[in-house]
């Protein structure tokens, strides 16, 4: 079976800084897969190493069978491999609409287009107004990035991800910080995420991962503890006794 | 519903890059300038060289957020392109020549560009300045070519197209300067404003997200960097072509230096500021130098100090609130000179 992300020995250090170790993740194409695991357990490195910015110290990293280990960030991107920051990464200075833009022009290869101006594709500005449309920021498409309200640039930061039309997602803590009022709207574009589309969720929030998640891996030290279904993570001992001996 | 948002999607999309009524005014002012002062022809044309010089580095400094203290290092090659073409009479017609002698310098940029997109704001200074430096030494130290101390001897350059012959009073050089500058501004109007053009800002703005959402970042830097080397590169053929001289100070620290204070003037990232703070920069200079011939430069560092403490977008609210205020009485509450502009670098 090819696996829509899969990492085979991925090993890291920081100088004597051991912060992934022998980590072998499978996960399957069109899965809602969540990695978790206490604060400080390298759940952000394994997600730099695997959209490329951080180059693995050991191990390979493998995108719907081929191994892209050694392709540059926006070359995963246009393989179908794509992120969300757990602090939000925008462009202060840019709109919604530009911002979004880029991503429709980049991917539709009108990136590199210097003579035409922006605006001027049809098929771009469908697909714009369609991700603006779908992740409500239509009314605020030409206000800039900067003065929006936070929870509309967590908005913005998932839409930039699914305007780079990624088969696999990556979600790094998607609900972090945003206020409780505006937290539905993030949960719901998370949920409507089309199937086809395979999520790997990042996430302290277990209300969160427990809803949307049909398979967990816990990550403890930099190592895989465990990895299966919902239900047995919820009851698996070595599981319990990390997140308690987290909390106590 | 969705083909109502994708029209007004496009219709957002495009104004950006859409002509507003003040850009107009701004060139049929220039031209107006150009026509009613004829016996200042010589320093209006030096104005239009810098202005260009300005908009090579405005397109890497206020689109791209590339710093650098280097670029008269393309100013000096195609500075000395056009001499030399000239002198050896390899290419006599000037705009041909003009072309050439941007294109040598395009080569330098970007055979330099991949030490420059790399590290950080700090090293890309000392990395630029290093460069003319090396410009500057190299044409020394090769003065069988070069002229070295002395400059370029010889140069005559011949009447443009055949037809247009450059007079004393620097009339041609004048027109032939403002038509390259419009035609070259134009050019960059189209690059700016295009998807090319933003993700330029967006790399400015943010490199990780850029690459993230698919921008080859790097591939793009390079790309600008060798088109304003290009534009560097006309305006130093331009200023050999108007004053028939090519000496070592094409590439010096102070020719770099002022680009960098005239678009603190007059502000980067929207093409103007460059045209903006040369015409301000060498009427200043003209100003304190006629008041104080021996301490101008003080005055010029004044200055610079003010608008960097004062905020150049007030400083612009109050050199606009008298036409403001008449265009209001004349074409009512709605009409205002507006400048849109990005922050000081």
């Amino acid at each position: 079976m090819t696996y829509a992300l899969e990492t085979r020995g991925l090993d890291k250090h920081f100088g004597g800084l051991h912060v992934t170790r022998d980590l072998s993740l499978q996960i399957r194409p069109g899965a809602r897969h969540a990695l978790i695991g206490p604060n400080g357990a390298g759940k952000t490195t394994v997600i730099n190493q695997l959209t490329g910015v951080l180059e693995p110290s050991a191990g390979r990293i493998l995108l719907e069978g081929q191994d892209i280990t050694d392709l540059p960030v926006h070359k995963r991107v246009l393989r179908g491999l794509s992120r969300t920051f757990q602090i939000n990464q925008l462009y202060p200075d840019l709109t919604p609409l530009e911002t979004i833009g880029l991503a429709v022009s980049e991917r539709l290869g009108g990136g590199g287009n210097w003579w035409r101006r922006m605006g001027t594709r049809d098929d771009i500005n469908a697909e714009i107004a369609e991700t603006l449309e779908r992740f409500r920021l239509l009314d605020v498409m030409n206000d800039r990035t900067s003065t929006l309200p936070y929870g509309k640039q967590r908005l913005l930061e998932i839409a930039v991800a699914i305007a780079a039309k990624p088969r696999v997602l990556l979600l790094d803590e998607p609900a972090a910080g945003v206020p409780e009022g505006e937290r539905k709207d993030i949960l719901a574009a998370v949920a409507a995420l089309p199937r086809e589309v395979t999520v790997l969720l990042i996430e302290h929030d277990m209300d969160l991962v427990f809803s949307f998640a049909d398979r967990i891996s816990v990550l403890v030290s930099g190592a895989l503890l465990v990895e299966g279904a919902p239900d047995e993570v919820a009851r698996d001992p070595q599981v319990k006794a990390v997140y308690l001996g987290e909390a106590a | 519903m969705t083909t109502n948002a994708q029209t007004e999607v496009g219709f957002h999309a495009r104004q950006h890059g859409r002509w507003h009524w003040s850009e107009f005014a701004f060139w049929i002012v220039v031209l107006a300038v150009g026509l009613a002062f004829p016996s200042r022809y010589l320093i209006m044309t030096e104005i239009l060289r810098l202005a260009l010089f300005a908009l090579s580095l405005d397109l890497i400094l206020g689109y791209a957020g590339i710093v650098s203290l280097g670029h008269a290092a393309f100013f000096g090659v195609g500075a000395y392109c056009a001499g030399l073409l000239s002198v050896h009479g390899l290419i006599n017609e000037p705009v041909l020549a003009l072309i050439v002698a941007g294109l040598a310098a395009t080569v330098l940029g970007f055979a330099t560009s991949f030490l420059v997109i790399r590290g950080v704001d700090l090293t890309r200074l000392m990395v630029t300045l290093g460069i003319a430096l090396l410009m500057e030494a190299l044409a020394e130290r090769f003065s069988n070519i070069t002229g070295g101390t002395d400059g370029l001897q010889g140069i005559d350059i011949q009447p443009i197209f055949g037809v247009f012959a450059f007079d004393m009073f620097g009339r041609t050089g004048f027109f032939y300067s403002l038509a390259v500058l419009f035609v070259l501004f134009l050019l960059a109007r189209v690059i700016v404003h295009s998807p090319f053009g933003l993700s330029l800002r967006a790399i400015k703005n943010n490199p990780l997200r850029a690459s993230a959402i698919g921008i080859p970042v790097n591939k793009r830097l390079i790309a600008i960097y060798t088109v304003a080397a290009f534009y560097a590169g006309i305006a130093g053929a331009l200023f050999t072509q108007t004053t028939a001289l090519a000496s070592l100070d094409v590439f010096s620290f102070e020719r770099s230096a002022d680009l960098v204070l005239l678009l603190v003037i007059g502000g980067s990232g929207y093409l103007y500021g460059g045209l903006i703070g040369a015409a301000v920069f060498r009427m200043l200079q003209e100003l304190f130098q006629w008041i104080t011939p021996q301490y101008w430069m003080f005055w010029i560092g004044l200055v610079l100090v003010v608008i960097v403490l004062v905020g150049r977008h007030r400083i612009h609210a109050y050199a606009l609130w008298l036409p403001n205020l008449i265009l209001n009485q004349i074409a009512g509450r709605k009409a205002a000179v507006v400048l849109t502009d990005n922050e000081a670098p």
